[in-house]
């Protein structure tokens, strides 16, 4: 009976301990949140609408305003009013070492979701869908990839149109030369000089960029997709816990409908620097993605 | 951190193009000397040339190198690679831009060549005039007395002792000339650390393709350095600098 009344106890007792104990174990970035006070985000300069510097080069854009709801949602979960949150400048080719060695928590910028990148990062419910088309200038006459034989093509270091046109000129035999710009603004003042005919890219960031040009008028965006992209906020992979916790924040945005006030800020109304509207509505593919969010790449 | 490491990654076929990603490493390597040695035939004769033009008798000459000097080691190389390459060809006659641009063989890399060997240069002239005005002014008095003209004084007593007093500082700038073409990767040069950065982003396999430069960029400079200790061994002048290189 003594037997008895000591297991009863220590039941008791781990059942006790069970539920006095935290709802869950803190692990990866949110511990290390929780432990340094401070969200890191990751943001671009010229990822026009998503992520760029407006003229008080303040980083703001559609993926800027939905991690702002995710670290809202992080001073909520981990009762942490005074949570500070920094901004950390990114670049395509810096984005996924600065993330993996965890200078940044959360990646806010116009990144592709794509099957070989997952073997390093992992993705958020993807927020936008886009494709790769061509910039060129519009007295260039210029109108699919097929026009680029033996020209030469800005491409901007590491992205996936970069690789989605070295693909084509490969698989095709076009004999495109490429020159090799750092980053959006530089390969587009590579073809404005007349370097080089075209400058692949996703066709929603060569909107944005044309929309800031002083001339927009002199340019064309031209072709069909040459590759898939959809957009999603990047964080470290093997982290379930903060994937997730943001994939919850998104989700709750999609069905709360609140990202569609978000997306018309940002798509169908005129933004910073310029104040020009992009006007570009809620694709059928975005909609679908809003219904039955998914992170899955290409 | 969850990364993971893979060496294999230099023997996988790379995303586009023919050759593995080691084939990318090695064709960045050739760049980044090709670019580099050449950057340094302009540095070093266009260096000697203003570095003796400091310190000439001509005021008027020394007042072009200084400002030369000061111009090109005072804007930072990033800017003069932008400058080289986007700016002066719209600066030039319309059809001379035009050539630069589209014509001239390999423009981003004859440009960055320029820009290096021009920077450079400012500094190479700042090292062979410490080297110049470094021999004590009794030997050029003496040189004049026994008649000789500025060319022969220059010639004879100045430059085989100046050039030779300087090894050791002319090793560090071009050790420097190797590093500083990274930069070059702005105009879009795939050079090796550019070509590390592509790899990066192609595989994600960063720290492997980063490494990598690392070692070639040590073994580039530790040839370099090889190379100069026997040119030190064999041309310093015994008292002026120290016995290294034995």
């Amino acid at each position: 009976m003594k037997r008895m009344m000591q297991f009863i106890i220590a039941a008791l007792a781990c059942a006790g301990l069970v539920a006095t104990a935290p709802a869950q174990e803190l692990t990866g970035t949110m511990k290390k949140i929780k432990d340094t006070g401070v969200i890191k985000i990751g943001h671009r300069d010229a990822s026009i609408p998503f992520s760029y510097l407006d003229d008080k080069q303040r980083p703001v854009g559609y993926s800027i305003d939905l991690c702002m709801k995710i670290v809202d949602a992080v001073k909520a979960e981990l009762k942490m009013p005074g949570l500070k949150f920094e901004f950390v400048p990114v670049t395509s080719a810096t984005r996924i070492p600065i993330l993996t060695a965890g200078n940044i928590d959360i990646e806010c910028g116009s990144t592709t979701n794509t099957k070989e990148r997952q073997k390093q990062v992992s993705y958020a419910y993807t927020t936008f869908y886009t494709g790769t088309k061509l910039l060129v200038k519009a007295n260039s006459g210029i109108k699919s990839y097929k026009d680029l034989k033996g020209k030469t093509v800005a491409v901007t270091q590491g992205t996936t149109n970069e690789r989605a046109i070295k693909a084509l000129n490969d698989a095709e035999n076009l004999g495109m030369n490429f020159i090799h710009a750092k980053d959006h603004n530089e390969s587009m003042l590579t073809v404005e000089t007349g370097r080089a005919v075209a400058f692949p890219m996703d066709d929603i960031l060569l909107y944005g960029l044309v929309a800031n040009h002083r001339s927009p008028k002199d340019w064309a965006v031209v072709g069909d997709y040459l590759s898939p992209d959809p957009y999603g906020i990047m964080i470290r992979r093997e982290d379930p816990q903060w994937q997730a916790f943001v994939n919850k924040v998104i989700g709750g945005l999609m069905k709360s409908g609140e990202i569609r006030k978000i997306y018309a800020k940002w798509f169908l109304s005129p933004i910073p620097p310029r104040n020009i509207n992009l006007n570009l509505p809620i694709s059928s593919t975005l909609e679908q993605l809003i219904k039955n969010p998914n992170n899955e790449g290409v | 951190m969850a990364y993971n490491w893979n060496w294999g990654v230099f023997f996988q076929d790379a995303m586009f193009g023919p050759g593995t990603y080691l084939d990318w490493m090695l064709s960045g390597l050739k760049w980044t000397v090709v670019v580099s040695l050449a950057a340094w035939l302009i540095a070093f004769s266009v260096g000697s040339v203003l570095g003796v033009l400091r310190t000439t008798s001509f005021r008027f000459l020394r007042g072009v190198a200084a400002t030369y000097v000061e111009i090109f080691r005072n804007v930072p190389l990033l800017v003069q690679m932008f400058i080289w390459y986007f700016v002066v060809p719209e600066l030039m006659p319309k059809d001379v831009g035009r050539w630069m641009k589209t014509g001239m063989p390999m423009p981003e890399h004859t440009s960055a060549i320029l820009c290096l060997g021009f920077y450079t240069a400012s500094r190479v002239a700042e090292q062979v005039r410490s080297g110049i005005e470094s021999i004590s002014r009794g030997q050029t008095y003496a040189a004049y007395a026994m008649g000789l003209t500025e060319v022969q004084v220059y010639r004879h007593v100045l430059l085989p002792m100046g050039y030779r007093i300087i090894i050791p500082p002319m090793t560090s700038e071009f050790l420097s000339i190797f590093k500083n073409s990274s930069v070059a990767l702005t105009i879009g040069v795939l050079e090796l650390t550019a070509q590390s950065r592509q790899i990066t982003e192609f595989t994600f396999q960063g720290f492997e393709a980063f490494t990598l430069a690392t070692v070639l960029y040590i073994m580039i400079t530790m040839t370099v350095i090889l190379l100069m200790r026997v040119v030190e061994g064999r041309f310093r002048v015994p008292g002026f600098i120290g016995t290294g290189g034995r």
